[in-house]
């Protein structure tokens, strides 16, 4: 092994799971944006997904339409809470919301629990999930390089779509004054819709790779997504789409930074020492990296 | 707040509520000691016990309208904090077996009211060093960094294992707690609660609260006061641990972690967060409710089993159908009563 292709290797690992880090991220953003709520569901999100792909599994359709529709599932389950448990607390504090969401998520979870299994299933994956690739030194696992392709395919489509169509331009304008965007005859509902199922959608890619990784689907399996999605858009300021892609990503390579250069001894707190270090960076900065007036662009 | 009451004397009224307050949580203990019926006993100790973490929660959400949903780690840190102290050497070995014997710690034995105050200080150090940095967070930056902080004393706890046992389930811890007790230590955290809303303090950190700028141009330092209900409150969470350990007597990191963290703001929400009043009665609503629930659930799995009753329609084991219940509860409490049952206001207050 060499010093370059050791970079190689923890290039493509940070990127790939960085990237990942940054959708997580973005999902909690683009509702937090015009709604100020902080979705503690978005995890549940990514649990239904993850329950599609197990029980679509089971049928013959091919493995990439049982991801598309599971996919599709966490966007519809999206647009479903928002109108079943959000919409009717809309106009309250953002504290009563924030409670809201945290018993969306406790609501999931348990029926997840009690319909399903408490235990931990295996979800059926194509075979290039666990694949890898050597090229000279470097060895690659086939998902990493997919995960990079396919975050980036969705950070530039969710771009275009924010940029140039008319319920983009009216997310962006809503994320940046609600009451100005309604006045000017954009409706509430419709821009509120279209946040939870773009959130949703991200949900579902997540989960896609995320439950890839270990091939597991449980009731909590959206915990640990969901709070690197909060520290990612806390890091980068939570009212700003881009301060989440970065904040994604400063995450990801803090994660496999530490996995690689901490001493053993100290790997099993290597949680610990990323959110202290997050709260080191909040205490710098408490709106985030790229938050608040100094950040100025979405 | 808005309403001026007439002529009567400011302090009636909240002395009025303390006292309703201690008179229910007497009746309650003493009503329970009366029937004497084990698991209600249990039932109503877990209560008390849930009630001094609510109230502890409450004298900081209250008063800041901040969100915390760090406070179970503080409970945790309160636990194990308190056996460390209250476990002769002996039983240090059996319960802490990865503890060196030639550590200050091991060698210190308290008494147990002493050890539980141990608990609720360790809490504070902790609490208050990262305080000084929570404090400086609002809104949902703050209570995301809280969830952070749940997070990373429960992976501390876990891999700790010289201090926690880690993973493993620390036991033989002797059962000191008990009903007359955690009904003393409620009461006490009550009176606390209310002193402190009523307080210079308190009154600046509702002020904060409601408006932070123009409470500043008073005069009024917002970081300040808000450690200091931070500090409060998590002393009062480490207490709540302390009292729980010596009563479960045997547990593991896992109990500090989300499922109590839910029902703590569960109790808080339903009762009401801005009042003591909501603290107390939404703890003994949902710990009674959830009782009735927990003992439904466990009814309809036998009927399940015996194919007898309503039970056998069942298509699966029930588990945690009382989560389920008590989240759709809060749903339409915050839909509908979103200051909770007591609407955040004491049991009397002025003008009333």
């Amino acid at each position: 092994m060499t010093d370059f292709s050791d970079g190689i290797q923890f290039l493509i690992s940070s990127l790939s799971i960085g990237g990942l880090y940054a959708l997580m991220a973005l999902g909690l953003v683009i509702v937090y944006g015009i709604l100020r709520l902080v979705n503690f569901a978005y995890g549940e999100l990514i649990m239904i997904a993850g329950y599609s792909l197990l029980l679509l599994g089971d049928t013959p359709l091919p493995w990439l339409g049982v991801a598309i529709l599971s996919v599709i599932a966490a966007a519809i389950a999206g647009l479903l809470m928002e109108r079943v448990a959000f919409r009717p607390v809309r106009d309250s504090s953002p504290t009563t919301m924030l409670i809201t969401s945290f018993a969306v998520s406790t609501l999931l979870q348990s029926v997840a629990l009690l319909t399903i299994s408490p235990r931990p299933r295996p979800v059926r994956l194509p075979e290039f999930f666990v694949q890898s690739l050597t090229v000279g030194d470097v060895r690659i696992r086939v998902v990493d390089l997919i995960a990079l392709a396919v975050t980036i395919v969705a950070l530039v489509a969710l771009t275009i779509f924010l940029r140039r169509s008319l319920i983009g331009i009216a997310l962006r304008a809503a994320a940046d004054d609600f009451t100005m965007t309604r006045l000017l005859g954009v409706r509430a509902n419709l821009v509120i819709a279209a946040a939870f199922a773009i959130s949703g959608a991200l949900a579902g890619i997540v989960a896609l790779f995320w439950i890839g990784r270990s091939s597991l689907v449980e009731p909590a399996v959206g915990l640990q997504p969901v709070l690197i999605a909060f520290i990612a858009s806390v890091v980068g300021g939570l009212d700003s789409l881009r301060g989440a892609v970065l904040g994604g990503y400063v995450l990801g390579f803090l994660t496999i930074g530490l996995q690689t250069w901490l001493p053993r001894e100290l790997l099993d707190y290597r949680d610990a020492v990323t959110f202290g270090i997050v709260i080191v960076i909040l205490l710098v900065r408490p709106q985030g990296l790229l938050g608040g007036a100094a950040g100025g662009g979405r | 707040m808005s309403d001026r009451g007439r002529a009567s004397p400011i302090w009636l009224p909240r002395l009025v509520t303390g006292l309703i307050l201690i008179a229910g949580i007497a009746l309650l203990a003493i009503a329970t000691g009366a029937v004497g019926d084990r698991v209600f006993v249990r039932v109503v100790t877990v209560l008390f016990i849930n009630m001094v973490l609510v109230v502890g929660l409450q004298v900081f959400m209250g008063n800041s309208g901040l969100v915390s949903f760090g406070h179970v780690a503080f409970m945790g840190i309160g636990a194990y904090g308190s056996i460390w102290f209250s476990l002769t050497p002996e039983q240090k070995n059996l319960a802490l077996p990865d503890m060196p014997e030639e550590w200050w710690l091991h060698q210190t034995t308290l008494p147990f009211p002493l050890a539980i105050v141990a608990g609720g200080l360790l809490a504070l150090i902790v609490g208050g060093i990262i305080g000084i940095a929570l404090v400086r967070l609002r809104g949902a930056s703050f209570t995301i960094a809280t969830f952070a902080l749940l997070l990373i004393v429960h992976s501390v706890a876990l891999q700790t294992e010289v201090l926690t046992r880690g993973s493993r389930t620390v036991f033989g811890i002797p059962p000191y707690t008990t009903l007359w007790t955690v009904a003393a230590w409620a009461v006490a955290a009550v009176i606390v609660a209310l002193l402190f809303k009523e307080s210079a303090t308190g009154l600046k950190l509702r002020a904060a609260r409601e408006d932070e700028d123009a409470a500043a141009s008073l005069g009024v330092d917002a970081a300040r006061v808000r450690w200091l209900g931070w500090a409060l409150s998590v002393f009062i969470a480490g207490v709540g641990g302390g009292l729980w350990a010596h009563f479960i007597t045997t547990f593991s990191p896992a109990a500090f972690y989300l499922s109590q963290t839910f029902l703590i703001v569960a109790m808080l929400i339903i009762g009401g967060s801005r009042s003591v009043s909501g603290a107390v009665v939404g703890a003994a609503a949902v710990a009674l409710t959830s009782e009735l629930l927990r003992d439904t659930e466990g009814r309809l799995n036998t009927q399940r089993a015996d194919g007898a009753g309503v039970g056998q329609f069942i298509p699966f084991q029930l588990v945690g159908f009382t989560e389920i219940v008590l989240a759709i509860a809060i749903i339409l409490i915050l839909i509908w009563r979103p200051a909770g049952i007591t609407g955040g206001r004491e049991v009397v207050s002025r003008g009333s």
